[in-house]
């Protein structure tokens, strides 16, 4: 928490500026972004249509089971695939890469 | 429709609306007084285990480090349990399997906001926040801007969250068990606090971790035992299960009892198929995207879930419990979708609604049923073993969030901003402890001053201030490296403070004026008016606020029993019986639904009829909500947001921009993040 507790040695505007961090945040960031917006539309929909197009969720699809039942539950299925993709993808890919990182951080030193 | 069907419905309607006039309801207890003992012996027993866990975890609670993060030593597969514990809360166990019972598809559009809460908390909040974190929302916040005014706005952010939060528990908790066991209100409030108390005193956040997770199993299973049985005699076929929902009358009759004179027109099945569909429960458009918005962005500013992330050793353990607990609660709101509806089918939405308003006791009224009914032994068990399992969850948030305040204000206010930080171990569990009887004794006391008040829109409001409030600070420090200090005060304080004025000014405060005039109309009668164009200039404003005029649909004319003479002889044999016997059975539901409404407006006005026309205001001193949203996400979210940036953009701060590139390494890499902060 305070500056002065920081290990000697670590030049934080570096590592940020290190080209491998750099590639490392952009990706990450436009994969979250993007997984992000996605969940966000597709939540929203589901109040926008209960509350304007009803009719649609009406419609009996399986039996009496209709559109609105299923798109409901849709999105627990989708919850749950964005929760194991992007486990999936920073288990595989982020963790190592920034590791990778913190094992090298002491030797990076100059602001490129 | 033929003559036939037609006559079924009315019969339903009419057996529905003349019920509690014209026979005198069955007093209802849920545990009849020879099975009590049974109760006791299940509550004893689900209380000993935990008090066990207690003094076992007590012995592990040497520093601050254990008492605030259980000492980084919960795994991700148990702190997933635990989040899915703390978030399990009695609002959402027993609330959303009542109104699903209640009201159908309605009910099941809040597990799915619930659920997708987490998709923000596990994408851009849980490993950020465990990298940068120690104990405390104020521990990420003070991390590069100013400490003290950081930790100080934390702290009565989180404080507010968590009263909330806790009120709506303890009054919940409270009612609960006095319907369940009979015990006094007041008795069961003073037991939940006391019970939480030795959680938290003694065992702090090892023995409330455990808790959760312990209860969060026991609940899961309670759960899947129910359901199974619910679903079986289908062959676990969902299309056979919900035709039977469709096709069981007691389903049908809620839905023509809701529908009003909407429903006469319809088939039986037609009101069965209607319950699978939205708009029983939820009516207003733009306020359930309100209330949307508050599920979505507000789960991840809960102090007492993002405490959870300080538990576990690393992002890495972190991430590995949000999927857990994604995993846990998603299952579980599936299961409130066959627990609510099975609900409706064996024990019926009128029963239900009528031991409670909220639906609050489906499922452990569903137990006792599927166990053999209130006279068998099985049955008994079954409601006291769902019973306590839901006592313990209260116990178990409440104790949560206790643990939540305590930490802000002995980590956060005292420690941090009145010592400067210049405190031994000792002094600083001490703290911590004396903070935490502070804040349960508080618990106690507001949940024995709010008895009998209506607290369920307080949930939704502890929510609505997290989202409005705690995640946009949290999200613009770590993720905006123009964010500072100023932005996070002004944008956490007006916020906190929109969210909390809009719902003070909304119709979820009582307004004895319209109490008084909706009885008197009721009462005299009115003429009905046209409908009310809304003036196109003024449009979404008018659809928020009621200082313009908003769009209305006719209002029908109000009758008494006077200005229908024809009905009133009809029902009192007045006139030949050579009347068709769906006219009577009209006239009956007719003159049975006045006669309630009459009944009802005549205990309002005898309630303020003391009081002179000033008096008779709001506790804001209105006469009608300005405000018209039960939820004030969609005004208040944004504009927290907004408030961060404008604020971070008028001013300079040395400090945040200093911090930022180590801030911005550490929350993505964890870099350094056990070695820095010892």
């Amino acid at each position: 928490m305070q500056k002065s507790n920081i290990p000697l040695g670590i030049h934080w505007e570096a590592v940020e500026a290190d080209p491998r961090f750099q590639a490392l945040h952009r990706e990450k960031n436009k994969f979250l972004w993007r997984m992000m917006l996605f969940t966000l539309i597709f939540y929203f929909l589901l109040p926008i249509s209960t509350a304007y197009f009803q009719d649609i969720l009406k419609v009996k699809t399986w039996g009496v089971i209709n559109v609105g039942l299923l798109f409901a539950l849709s999105q627990f299925i989708v919850a749950w695939a964005i929760a194991v993709i992007y486990a999936k993808r920073a288990n595989a890919e982020f963790d190592a890469r920034s590791k990778a990182l913190v094992k090298d951080a002491h030797n990076i030193r100059t602001v490129i | 429709m033929n003559i036939k069907s037609m006559n079924k419905v009315l019969l339903i309607i009419a057996t529905l609306q003349t019920a509690p006039v014209l026979a005198t309801p069955k007093k209802y207890a849920a545990v009849s007084a020879e099975y009590r003992w049974l109760t006791f012996l299940v509550f004893s027993s689900i209380i000993a285990a935990t008090m066990y866990i207690t003094y076992w975890a007590s012995k592990r609670v040497k520093s601050t480090e254990d008492f605030y993060a259980a000492g980084n030593s919960i795994s991700g597969l148990q702190n997933g349990w635990a989040i899915a514990g703390d978030y399990l809360s009695a609002a959402s166990f027993l609330g959303i399997a009542g109104l699903i019972s209640l009201y159908g598809y309605d009910g099941f559009m809040y597990s799915v906001g619930f659920l997708m809460g987490y998709i923000a908390v596990l994408l851009v909040i849980a490993e950020p926040c465990r990298n940068i974190g120690k104990y405390t929302l104020g521990d990420i916040l003070a991390f590069r801007n100013d400490p003290k005014k950081a930790r100080m706005v934390a702290a009565l952010s989180t404080i507010t969250v968590s009263i909330f939060y806790l009120t709506a528990q303890m009054v919940g908790g409270g009612v609960l068990v006095k319907t369940l066991i009979g015990i006094d209100y007041e008795v069961s409030v003073i037991a939940v606090g006391t019970l939480m108390l030795a959680y938290v005193v003694f065992g702090g956040m090892v023995a409330t971790t455990y808790v959760q997770i312990v209860k969060a199993v026991l609940l899961v299973i309670a759960s899947l035992v129910l359901v199974t049985l619910v679903w079986l005699p289908y062959g676990f076929s969902l299309p056979a299960f919900l035709q039977a929902v469709v096709s069981d009358s007691k389903v049908q009759a809620q839905v023509a009892k809701l529908l009003g004179t909407a429903a006469s027109s319809m088939s039986a099945q037609e009101l069965g198929q209607r319950f699978l569909e939205p708009g029983l429960f939820l009516k207003d458009p733009i306020d359930q995207i309100s209330l949307g918005m508050a599920l979505v962005f507000g789960t991840a500013g809960l102090p007492h879930i993002l405490m959870r992330f300080f538990t576990v050793p690393n992002a890495q353990e972190a991430r590995k419990s949000v999927v857990w607990a994604m995993a846990i609660i998603g299952g579980f709101y599936v299961l409130t979708l066959f627990l609510g509806f099975g609900a409706a089918i064996h024990v019926g939405p009128e029963t239900i609604g009528g031991i409670d308003k909220g639906g609050n006791m489906a499922a452990p009224l569903l137990a006792q049923y599927l166990g053999g009914g209130e006279n068998s032994l099985l049955g008994n068990f079954m409601l006291a073993f769902v019973a306590a399992v839901a006592f313990a969850t209260i116990v178990a948030v409440v104790a949560g969030l206790v643990l939540a305040s305590a930490s802000a204000i002995a980590h956060d206010l005292y420690v941090n901003v009145i010592k400067d930080g210049n405190t031994s171990q000792a002094q600083q569990m001490q703290a911590a402890k004396i903070a935490s009887i502070c804040v349960g004794v508080v618990a106690i006391l507001i949940g024995i001053l709010a008895k009998g008040q209506n607290v369920a829109h307080l949930v939704g409001m502890a929510f609505a201030v997290a989202a409005s409030s705690n995640l946009p600070a949290i999200f613009l420090t770590l993720y905006w490296k123009k964010c500072n200090t100023t932005g996070v005060v002004m944008g956490m304080l007006i916020g906190a403070g929109s969210a909390i004025l809009l719902v003070l000014i909304s119709p979820n405060m009582t307004y004895p004026q319209k109490m008084v005039a909706d009885a008197k109309t009721v009462l005299e009668g009115a003429v009905g008016q046209p409908a009310i164009a809304a003036k196109a200039s003024e449009g979404f404003i008018c659809e928020l606020f009621t200082f313009c005029q908003k769009a209305e649909p006719a209002k029908p004319t109000v009758e008494t029993l006077d200005s229908v003479p024809f009905q009133t002889k009809l029902v009192n044999s007045e006139i030949d019986h050579d009347t068709p016997p769906e006219e009577i059975i009209k006239a009956q539901i007719k003159i049975a639904a006045l006669k309630k409404q009459i009944e009802k407006a005549k205990e309002d006005l005898a309630k303020y009829q003391n009081q002179t026309t000033s008096q008779l205001t709001s506790m804001m001193g209105l006469e009608k909500p300005l405000f018209r949203l039960k939820n004030p996400g969609i005004i208040s979210i944004p504009l927290g947001f907004l408030m961060v940036v404008l604020f971070s953009l008028l001013t300079h701060d040395k400090r945040a921009e200093d911090l930022w590139e180590e801030l911005y390494v550490r929350q993505n890499t964890g870099l350094h993040v056990e070695g820095v902060l010892h």
